[in-house]
């Protein structure tokens, strides 16, 4: 099942980092987020896009809310002020991730 | 116990201003925001005060304030509306005066005062480091700006002075709104629990529309009415700093769980240490309960001890982008398109245009996230962008993508071109004793 039907997500930027939330829309959804949605899976949806060389994805987990935060150093290539990139700011990076699919367990 | 409500006039420079006239008029309000600084904004605004001594503010300040402010100040009857902004941007003392002079134009007595100090440019050392590895002095005549991540010291001051509207420079976002909650409730500087509650409120207006149903529709899975009217959001918050995020009924939009989640975590990264100039912030524990349509409490915000150092953002030109982009569309779309693309990289490889990165993509293909599907698309958009040192360099980008017209694979069409100077930012941090915030009135 695509992780679009389960969750939702918001990206922000802070230099050259990106952040990116997946928030479950029900709350028994969220241990499936949190077994099959690891950084290094995160590393590999997006490693065409991040600078090479950069530092680790790290995910940090809010159970009160049901969510994940993905943490991207590296991925807007310098930054909204000088990346050539389109989307500068990789505001639309978050309904990317959303296109994973998740083994739903039987 | 008293009820502090504050609303989220602005969620960046060049927001609608119809929703905070909407909350200035009928949001009850004791405070009204504008956060409208982005991360390159002042080094931008800097620029124009190099060029005019006046300028250097908020291009949309006037017109924000002549629309809010018959609703600020002592009124009979009702809350006294007062305004916090960061509109300043690199000039708060001449906002200032255009402030009292649009006030004045009004026939309003408003005791309109500027908060400044954040401009450190002065200051710095050569030698300091920053976060790019570059050191400062290495920038040399490029360095345009530096500002210091100013908290609420300056905010308290000039609230302490009776202002009605305070006009500042860099000031941390969600500072804008904690100075408020400080001065009314009087929370000391180091109450970190309180003040990373407060630090929350801020964080969750400080992007206004983006809390109230903004940014947030996804048709089918997350709908949202009446987006063409969306309100802005307002918190009402008690002297423990407590807070229900609201916004004005009959306005568009939605307050919800999930909304309030999407802000809590935009913009951060370790959700257990937000740090500002105030307060070490600590979101991890926090939840949101629904307590009505569009009322929505946030619970569990902690705090520690504030960071040592203040963060400072350095803005220097940094080279030349030229762009150029042309749309290919129907049968073999994609591969006319890939030609083209394929043609100008060699077009700038032959005339010796010097670019430091060049980027080339098909916009509906692979521009976004990279290629990620095989479906051809009916129309694509080639879109060429290089970096370059030179603007006389960068100009040729543009002009080679509109040279496919009469040179290219057929059909090509809609040619647009750019050049722009690059403004980048980096920062570094530096010591609090460097540092002067103070009230200029």
């Amino acid at each position: 099942m695509k992780l679009h039907t389960l969750a939702h997500s918001r990206t922000g930027d802070k230099g050259d980092t990106s952040n990116i939330s997946i928030i479950a829309y029900r709350a028994e959804d969220y241990p499936l987020l949190c077994e099959q949605l690891t950084a290094e899976r995160v590393a590999e949806f997006f490693a065409g896009l991040r600078e090479p060389g950069a530092a680790p994805v790290r995910r940090y987990e809010l159970p009160n809310v049901q969510a994940l935060n993905f943490v991207l150093p590296g991925i807007l290539r310098g930054g909204v002020t000088r990346s050539l990139a389109l989307d500068a700011h990789g505001k639309c990076l978050g309904s990317a991730l959303l296109a994973i699919e998740l083994a739903m367990p039987n | 116990m008293k009820t502090l409500r504050i609303g989220s006039g602005a969620g960046y420079s060049g927001d609608r201003i119809e929703p905070a006239v909407e909350l200035a008029s009928r949001g009850d309000l004791d405070y009204l925001v504008f956060e409208c600084l982005a991360e390159r904004t002042i080094a931008l605004a800097q620029q124009v005060r190099i060029s005019d001594p006046q300028g250097g503010y908020d291009p949309l300040l006037s017109e924000r304030m002549r629309r809010v402010l018959p609703f600020v100040g002592r009124r009979d009857d009702q809350r006294r509306l007062r305004v916090i902004t960061n509109m300043g941007a690199a000039n708060p003392v001449s906002a200032a005066i255009e402030v009292r002079r649009i006030a004045d134009e009004l026939g309003l007595h408003l005791n309109v005062v500027a908060a400044v100090g954040d401009d450190v440019l002065q200051v710095l050392q050569p030698e300091l480091m920053l976060d790019n590895g570059q050191t400062l002095g290495s920038l040399g005549e490029r360095l345009i700006s530096a500002n210091a991540y100013l908290g609420v010291d300056a905010i308290l001051e000039a609230l302490h002075a009776d202002a009605d509207v305070v006009i500042t420079g860099r000031v941390a976002d969600p500072s804008l709104f904690l100075a408020p909650q400080m001065f009314e409730f009087d929370w000391a500087a180091h109450d970190w629990q309180r003040l990373g509650r407060g630090t929350l409120v801020g964080h969750l207006l400080e992007c206004a529309g983006q809390v109230s149903g903004g940014y947030f529709a996804d048709p089918g899975f997350k709908d949202v009415d009446d987006l063409a009217r969306l309100g802005f959001p307002l918190a009402e918050i008690n002297a423990d700093g407590e807070a229900v995020i609201t916004k004005v009924a009959g306005s568009g939009g939605r307050v919800s769980r999930a909304t309030c989640t999407e802000q809590l975590i935009y913009e951060v990264h370790d959700p257990a240490a937000y740090l500002t100039p105030d307060v070490t912030a600590d979101f991890s524990h926090v939840s949101f309960v629904e307590e009505g349509l569009d009322r929505v409490r946030a619970l569990g915000a902690d705090g520690r001890a504030r960071p040592e150092q203040l963060k400072v953002s350095v803005g220097y030109l940094d080279g030349w982008i030229g762009e150029g982009q042309m749309s290919y569309g129907g049968p073999g779309a994609v591969a006319r398109a890939q030609l083209a693309r394929d043609i100008v990289l060699k077009r700038l490889e032959l005339m010796g245009v010097n670019m430091q990165e060049v980027r080339a993509e098909l916009i509906g293909m692979d521009s976004l996230h990279g290629p990620r599907s095989n479906v051809e698309p009916w129309e694509v958009r080639l879109r060429v962008a290089a970096r370059c040192e030179a603007r006389s360099d960068a100009v040729r980008v543009g002009n080679e993508v509109e040279t496919l017209y009469t040179n290219g694979p057929s059909g090509g069409g809609g040619a647009s071109k750019s050049v722009r100077q690059v403004v980048a930012v980096a920062s570094l941090l530096l010591a609090r004793s460097a540092v002067n915030p103070r009230i200029e009135a």
